[in-house]
């Protein structure tokens, strides 16, 4: 499926704004990014395997919490940081 | 005291982390005069940069953004090129905890070529085997039956975090090391830190209802003289203090400095050769706690008898209404005769003192918020 990267991340896609991963979760789904690009997964997954505080998940636009959240092949999921910062 | 070969004819490097990324400051040999560099990581919060003194070529910079988790990046040629850790600082899988950045990284001992320590918020910390490529908790101190009481709970850390720092390593032996917790104190391992103990004694913790406790306390800043081991010195949230091991009880050094400035302060550097001999950047610790230049005035103060008395020095550095706040890492010194004395301001600023903090230059302006500087 299509995931699309946020400006903070691309540095881990050589700049690539969407990439193509596979998962039937999106816990699954950070797993395949990770091993595509490796460190990415814990910029926006912690330890604990929570989402970070200031990171969403969105799946054909809606907003998704939880990383059992199961996908399709045919899904679109967009990682977005949230505004913060200063 | 014996001169110790010094660096002349190398010119200095300061490594400057800021909350926006990395910059390098350089200067030819008489530290005249300094050329800027930078930045790298722009946008980065780079709590803190340091070179591996044991090879010269390897540097790690501790980093996060605002948005992303934490991470160390790795350089093999004096910061030319990075790379980042393939397994950054991070507590066990259902320990419930979460590191928020690494905030203080040490070299290992010289005959652990590779092996660093990280310290981290909250209170965590680490060691590498691989010049910082992956890292692994230190299970004696974070799984420490005895870790919670000495760290406190969520309601005990201090506004932007707890943090663990000051990872010291005896030069005679490897697995002596002392650690320093802002919420906490000092503790000591003599087994590589599979285990450890508090050494606090004599520190004051006016915040706590206990006047002498065994933890608990908020050492700001820990030091150990490279040249005297048993020496350490700590600037902490309640005065300046000295031990000399084996002793184990703690002496007041702040009571000697003026009652209008007092002995508040983050930063404490310690000349490279004479263990009698340290400067401190008091800052105001009243009432809410400024934590800005007493009066608006910003000075140095030097001690060249291990704390019984001291000077101030100002020359150089605004007159009044300079309101600076050097943090904990953010004051360094080099090894050269004299020593060149340096600190980075919370406003951007590099000051650096040529002659052991008698005068002082604005070596840099503009840059944003200094979290550290250290000597490359």
């Amino acid at each position: 499926m299509r995931v699309l990267i946020p400006n903070p991340l691309r540095s881990y896609t050589a700049d690539a704004v969407a990439v193509v991963a596979l998962g039937k979760t999106l816990a699954e789904l950070t797993e395949d990014l990770d091993a595509r690009y490796p460190g990415m997964r814990f910029r926006v997954i912690d330890e604990q395997g929570q989402i970070r505080q200031h990171i969403k998940f969105f799946v054909n636009g809606a907003q998704i919490r939880s990383l059992a959240e199961p996908l399709s092949d045919e899904d679109e999921v967009m990682i977005v940081c949230a505004l913060s910062g200063g | 005291m014996a001169k110790a070969k010094t660096a002349r004819g190398r010119g200095t490097t300061l490594l400057i982390a800021t909350r926006k990324g990395l910059w390098q400051l350089h200067s030819e040999a008489t530290r005249r005069t300094w050329r800027l560099a930078g930045p790298q990581f722009l946008g980065h919060i780079v709590h803190h940069c340091v070179a591996d003194s044991r090879d010269r070529r390897t540097m790690l910079a501790a980093a996060r953004t605002g948005h992303l988790g934490p991470t160390i990046f790795r350089s093999s040629d004096r910061g030319r090129t990075w790379h980042e850790a393939k397994q950054p600082p991070a507590f066990r899988e259902g320990s419930g905890r979460v590191v928020d950045h690494t905030f203080w990284l040490t070299p290992g001992h010289v005959s652990t070529p590779g092996v660093w320590y990280a310290g981290t918020s909250p209170q965590g910390l680490f060691r590498s085997e691989d010049g910082g490529a992956t890292w692994h908790g230190v299970d004696g101190f974070n799984d420490h039956p005895q870790r919670k009481a000495w760290c406190g709970g969520d309601q005990d850390a201090t506004p932007d975090g707890p943090k663990l720092h000051s990872v010291l390593i005896d030069p005679r032996d490897a697995r002596h090391m002392y650690i320093g917790m802002s919420s906490g104190g000092v503790f000591e391992s003599t087994d590589g830190g599979a285990d450890w103990r508090p050494l606090n004694r004599g520190v004051r913790a006016d915040f706590l209802p206990d006047p002498d406790p065994e933890y608990g306390h908020d050492p700001h800043c820990v030091r150990m003289h490279p040249a005297l081991p048993d020496r350490l010195y700590q600037q902490n949230h309640c005065g300046i203090y000295r031990l000399d091991r084996p002793a184990e009880r703690w002496q007041d050094i702040g009571a000697t400095m003026p009652k209008s400035v007092g002995a508040i302060g983050f930063p404490m550097v310690l000349h490279p050769r004479d263990p009698e001999t340290l400067w401190v950047f008091p800052m105001d610790g009243s009432s809410v706690w400024p934590r800005v230049s007493p009066g608006g005035k910003p000075a140095v103060y030097r001690s060249v008898n291990g704390g019984k008395s001291w000077q101030r020095h100002a020359t150089g550095l605004p007159r009044t209404q300079a309101w600076l706040t050097v943090k904990r890492q953010a004051m360094t010194g080099d090894a050269d005769d004299p020593v060149g004395v340096y600190f980075g301001s919370t406003s951007g600023e590099i000051w650096g003192s040529r002659d052991e903090g008698r005068t002082w230059k604005c070596l840099a302006a503009h840059l944003p918020h200094v979290y550290a500087v250290e000597v490359a």
